[in-house]
C-alpha cells in the first residue's frame, strides 16, 4: 500500500479515498473533516461535517445553524469511516482546534491543521502523536521566526499603558482565537479593569466565556457617543481591519498595536502603521516546527501551506523525506 | 545594551516627533554616563567606528546558518542586519554587555580581529540587542531620528536651548560627559575647538499688508536665493562649512573650503554657479548628503557662496554691531576673495514697499525665491526673533491636479485617509506628479476622506486608488527635473491649497503646463 492510496492532495483539499472524505476542503464537498474554525479551513455548505464540538459551535456561530446538512461531533473515542480509524487530538491553535489522526492498514497519518506549542490559556495544548506521515503547516517556517514568550509581549503592552496613560491602546487581533488569547493573557498579567472590544468580537468572546475561558469584564467599544476621554489609558481589542475604518476615530490619540507572529519582521509592522508590535502567534515557530518533526519522527513529512521551500531544505539537511503539497486556498493570515 | 536596544525598538515604531523626544528624554534621565552619551552619538552619527561591511557580516552568518535558509530568510525580511539578528542562534545564558564596552571595542579592534570579536558578541546577546549592535556596527540606526532631533531631546532634558548645544557640538566628542553635566545643572562647557558653529539668525514670514505698518527707511532688502543656508568658518587654518542646524558638511564641498581664504565666520547661501548663472536647486542637491565629492562633480557642479552676513572677523565678534555696520565690514572683506567662489548678496534699491513689491514680482533670476527684509540696526541674534528679519517669499506655484490615490494616516489621523497622491493629464491618462499630506483644514480632511471611501477602485496594502473625479489645487514652492519620477518632475513642498469641487477632472492641468514651469537648465559653462 502506498501512502497516497489513503490520503492525497486534490484541488478541493486533502482527500482520503477509502474514507471518501476531505480534510479542510476549500469548496463544498459531500463529507468534510474540519480541524478548526478559521474561515479558510472551515467553510460553509458541506453535506456532512465531522469536527470537535467547539469547532461545530464556532461554525454555527459564524455561518448560522444551516452551515451543513448533517454534523457529527468528534468525541474522545475514535470513529471508523470506511475502514479508516479517525481520531481528533488537540492542536493548541485556537479553541476547538484539533489534529486529525488517521489509522489505516497499519499506517498512521497525522494532519496537523494549524498548530502551536506555546501555552495558550484560551485552548487545550498540542498533543504529539508519533506517526508515519505528518502533514504539517509551514506558515512561519523560516529560521528567523522564533516567537518570544507571550507573557513578555503582554508585559510590553502594560509598560506602554503606564508610559502613555492618556492614549487609548488599540490592539489588533483576529476575531477567533487571537483576540481571546490576548484578553486572557492581559488578565494573567493582572489587568482587572474592563477591556473594550469591537462589535465583531462579541459573539466569539461570549462563546469563549461560556466555555470557561476567563476573560473578565468586557465592554462594547461600539458607541461613538462615548466621551473620547473615557478611552484614555484603556485597552481596546479589535480586528485589524477596523483600524482603517471610521470606527478608529472615536479614540483619543490612539496607539495602535497588533498581535501577530508577523510582527517579528519590522517592515511588516511598519507597513501596517503599527506603533506597538506584539509578537504573538497561534502557529508553530521554526524551533517548535522542527522540534515537532524530530519528536514525531515520521517516515514522510507533507507540507500543506506556507514557506515550504525552507522546510523542504531543512528536511534535506536532516535526511528526512519531505513533500510539498502546494494546497491552495489557505491563507497566511486569516483576514477576519 | 538592553536599554539602548529597547530605545531603538521604541523609536523605530513611534511615528510622532513628540513621542520620540519623550523616549529620548526619558532615556537620558534613566541611564548614566558614558552610556547615554554613546547612545546620543550613535543617533547623531558621530561615533567614528571602523566600518563593518555587509560582506563581513555575510561571512559571519555563513558559519552559523545554512546558506539556502539564510537566503530564503533574507529574501523575506529584506534587511541584512535584521535577518542576521533574527537567525543567529540564541545564547543559553545571555549576557547584556554595556553599550560603552561595545563601542570602545569596535573603535579599538583591528581589522583582522574584527569578525571574531563581532561573532563572540552576537553569541552573548538576545535578539533585540543583536539587532541594535549590528546597526551600531554598520552605522545608520534608521529609526527616524535626525541629529537635530537627538540634540533637541538633550536640550529638553536639560532645559537648554538647542542652539546653544549646536554651538558647542563640534568642539565636543562622544560620550559628551560635559554636555550631560551641563544639562544637569553643572557648568556650561567652554568651546575649545577652532572654527566652531554659531547659532544662525532666522527670519519670520511677512506680507505686504504687514509691511505697510513698517517705515521702509529703517530696512534694507536683498534677494532670497534658493540654495541652502550655510555658515563658512575659517579660524587659524581650520576651515569648516556648516548647515544652518550645525551639521558639518565640509567634506562634501572641498572646492569651497579651498577658497575660504579669510579669517572669520560668514553667513550665506550655498549655490551651484556656472559662470554668471546660478543653477537650479536640483543641481545643488546632487552635491548634498555626500561624504566626499568626486572630481568630475566638482567640475560640473561648482559650489559658490553668496554672502549675506558676517559674524566674526579676525577673531573679533561682530554680532553686536548693527546690520549696516556689519555689511560695511563685509564689503571690504569680500573684495579680497575669489569671485568665482564668493560674492556679496547685493542690496535692493527701493524707497517704498510698492517699489519692493514690483522687484519681487519680477526677479532677475529664476533661482530667487523672494526677498529678505532686514532692519538696518539689527544685531545678529540667535534663532527666530520677531521684529528684525523678515522673509517675503514669492507666491507659490499652483496647478490643478486630479486625486489618484490615498493612504491612511497615523496618530491623530488614524482612521482617516490623509496622504494624497495626485496627477495631471498626459494625453488621456493621468501621470502621478506628487503627494501631499497637509494644507487642508480638518473639515476638508473629512471631506477628502469621505471621497476616498466612496470612490475606491482598488487597494494595494494601505493605499487606495480612487476614481479620477476630484480636482485639487496644489500649491508648491518649486519644481525640479527628476529621473526618479515617471513624470520627469518633482515638486518641492506640495500641499493642498483648495478642493476644486467646481472643476471637472478633464479640465485639470496637463503635464505640458508643469514642464513649462521647470527652470531652464544651466549648461556647464
Amino acid at each position: 500500500m502506498r501512502f497516497e492510496d489513503v490520503l492525497h492532495p486534490t484541488p478541493q483539499g486533502l482527500y482520503s479515498p477509502p474514507g471518501d472524505f476531505w480534510i479542510d476542503p476549500v469548496v463544498p464537498v459531500p463529507r468534510a473533516l474540519i480541524t478548526h474554525g478559521h474561515a479558510d479551513h472551515a467553510r460553509a455548505g458541506h453535506g456532512a461535517v465531522l469536527a470537535t464540538r467547539q469547532t461545530l459551535d464556532i461554525m454555527a456561530l459564524r455561518y448560522g445553524e444551516g452551515f451543513t446538512d448533517t454534523r457529527q461531533e468528534a468525541g474522545a473515542e475514535p470513529v471508523d469511516i470506511g475502514g479508516v480509524t479517525v481520531r481528533f487530538v488537540p492542536a493548541g491553535h485556537v479553541l476547538g482546534s484539533a489534529q486529525i489522526v488517521l489509522d489505516h492498514g497499519g499506517k498512521r497519518f497525522v494532519v496537523s491543521g494549524d498548530y502551536c506549542r506555546h501555552p495558550n490559556p484560551a485552548c487545550a495544548p498540542f498533543e504529539p502523536v508519533p506517526c508515519d506521515v505528518f502533514v504539517t503547516e509551514a506558515t512561519f517556517a523560516l529560521p528567523v521566526f522564533k516567537h518570544p514568550d507571550p507573557a513578555e509581549e503582554i508585559a510590553r503592552l502594560m509598560q506602554s499603558l503606564a508610559a502613555f496613560p492618556d492614549r487609548a491602546h488599540l490592539v489588533g487581533a483576529y476575531a477567533l482565537g487571537k483576540a481571546q488569547r490576548v484578553i486572557a493573557l492581559i488578565r494573567e498579567a493582572g489587568w482587572d479593569k474592563p477591556i473594550y472590544i469591537h462589535g465583531a468580537l462579541q459573539k466569539l468572546c461570549d462563546y469563549h466565556a461560556d466555555q470557561g475561558i476567563a476573560l473578565g469584564e468586557l465592554r462594547a467599544a461600539t458607541s461613538d457617543k462615548t466621551d473620547k476621554k473615557a478611552y484614555a489609558g484603556q485597552i481596546v481589542i479589535a480586528p485589524p481591519s477596523a483600524f482603517n475604518a471610521p470606527w478608529a476615530r472615536r479614540f483619543p490619540d490612539p496607539l495602535i498595536g497588533f498581535a501577530s507572529g508577523w510582527m517579528q519582521i519590522r517592515n511588516r509592522a511598519k507597513a501596517r502603521g503599527v506603533e506597538l508590535p506584539l509578537i504573538l502567534s497561534d502557529h508553530v515557530d521554526w524551533p517548535d516546527l522542527t522540534r515537532t518533526i524530530e519528536e514525531l519522527d515520521p517516515e514522510e513529512t507533507w507540507i500543506t501551506h506556507g514557506r515550504e521551500d525552507a522546510l523542504m531544505r531543512w528536511c534535506e539537511m536532516t535526511g528526512r523525506k519531505g513533500r510539498p503539497l502546494r494546497l491552495v486556498g489557505y491563507e497566511d493570515e486569516v483576514p477576519e | 545594551m538592553i536599554a539602548f536596544a529597547d530605545l531603538l525598538e521604541r523609536l523605530a515604531f513611534t511615528p510622532a516627533r513628540n513621542g520620540k523626544l519623550r523616549l529620548l528624554v526619558d532615556f537620558f534621565g534613566a541611564r548614566s554616563d558614558p552610556e547615554r552619551g554613546y547612545a546620543l552619538a550613535a543617533l547623531t552619527g558621530d561615533l567614528e567606528l571602523r566600518s563593518v561591511t555587509p560582506s563581513l557580516l555575510r561571512g559571519l552568518v555563513a558559519e552559523r546558518a545554512d546558506e539556502t535558509l539564510f537566503a530564503l530568510s533574507y529574501d523575506f525580511v529584506g534587511d541584512l542586519a535584521e535577518t542576521i539578528a533574527l537567525i543567529w542562534p540564541e545564547p543559553d545564558d545571555p549576557v547584556s554587555p554595556p553599550l560603552p564596552d561595545l563601542v570602545e571595542e569596535l573603535q579599538t579592534t583591528g581589522k583582522a580581529a574584527l569578525p571574531g570579536v563581532i561573532a563572540a558578541r552576537l553569541d552573548q546577546m538576545v535578539q533585540s540587542e543583536r539587532y541594535a549592535y549590528l546597526k551600531l556596527a554598520t552605522g545608520g540606526m534608521r529609526v527616524g531620528v535626525s541629529a537635530r532631533l537627538a540634540r533637541s531631546a538633550l536640550a529638553q532634558y536639560g532645559d537648554l536651548q538647542v542652539t546653544e548645544i549646536e554651538e558647542l557640538w563640534h568642539g565636543l566628542e562622544p560620550p559628551y560627559t560635559v554636555l550631560f553635566a551641563w544639562a544637569e545643572g553643572g557648568e556650561k562647557p567652554v568651546n575649545a575647538a577652532r572654527a566652531p558653529f554659531r547659532p544662525v539668525m532666522l527670519s519670520t514670514p511677512i506680507d505686504l499688508d504687514d509691511l505697510r505698518a513698517l517705515p521702509p527707511d529703517d530696512y534694507a532688502a536683498e534677494w532670497k536665493w534658493d540654495g541652502i543656508r550655510v555658515q563658512a568658518v575659517s579660524d587659524q587654518g581650520e576651515r569648516r562649512l556648516y548647515s544652518r542646524t550645525g551639521e558639518d558638511i565640509s567634506r562634501a564641498f572641498p572646492d569651497l573650503i579651498d577658497a575660504m581664504a579669510f579669517e572669520g565666520a560668514l553667513d550665506g547661501e550655498l549655490l551651484v554657479k556656472r559662470g554668471d548663472r546660478v543653477a537650479p536647486f536640483g543641481d545643488l542637491q546632487k552635491r548634498l548628503n555626500r561624504k566626499t565629492a568626486p572630481k568630475s562633480l566638482l567640475a560640473s557642479h561648482p559650489a559658490f557662496l553668496r554672502i549675506y552676513d558676517i559674524m566674526v572677523e579676525d577673531g573679533q565678534d561682530l554680532r553686536e554691531l548693527p546690520f549696516t555696520k556689519r555689511h560695511d565690514r563685509l564689503s571690504a572683506m569680500v573684495s579680497a576673495l575669489d569671485p568665482l567662489r564668493f560674492d556679496l548678496s547685493p542690496r535692493l534699491d527701493f524707497a517704498t514697499w510698492d517699489d519692493l513689491a514690483a522687484l519681487r514680482a519680477d526677479p532677475p533670476d529664476q533661482v530667487i525665491e523672494g526677498v529678505m527684509i532686514k532692519r538696518r540696526d539689527s544685531p545678529y541674534l540667535a534663532g527666530r526673533i520677531r521684529g528684525h528679519w523678515y522673509k517675503w517669499k514669492r507666491d507659490p506655484m499652483r496647478i490643478d491636479a486630479v486625486l489618484m490615490n490615498a493612504q491612511r494616516g497615523h496618530g491623530k489621523r488614524s482612521g482617516y485617509y490623509s496622504d494624497f497622491g495626485f496627477g495631471v493629464w498626459d494625453g488621456d491618462t493621468l501621470v502621478p506628479v506628487g503627494k501631499a499630506y497637509f494644507g487642508f483644514t480638518d473639515e476638508e480632511l473629512v471631506e477628502l476622506d469621505r471621497f476616498v471611501r466612496q470612490n475606491t477602485t482598488d487597494r494595494f496594502g494601505p493605499v487606495r486608488a480612487v476614481k479620477p473625479d476630484l480636482v485639487l489645487e496644489i500649491a508648491f514652492e518649486g519644481l525640479n527635473r527628476s529621473k526618479r519620477h515617471k513624470s520627469g518632475v518633482a515638486m518641492r513642498f506640495p500641499r493642498i491649497a483648495r478642493i476644486r469641487r467646481d472643476k471637472p477632472a478633464a479640465e485639470a492641468d496637463r503635464i505640458e503646463t508643469l514642464r513649462e514651469m521647470l527652470p531652464d537648465p544651466v549648461d556647464p559653462a
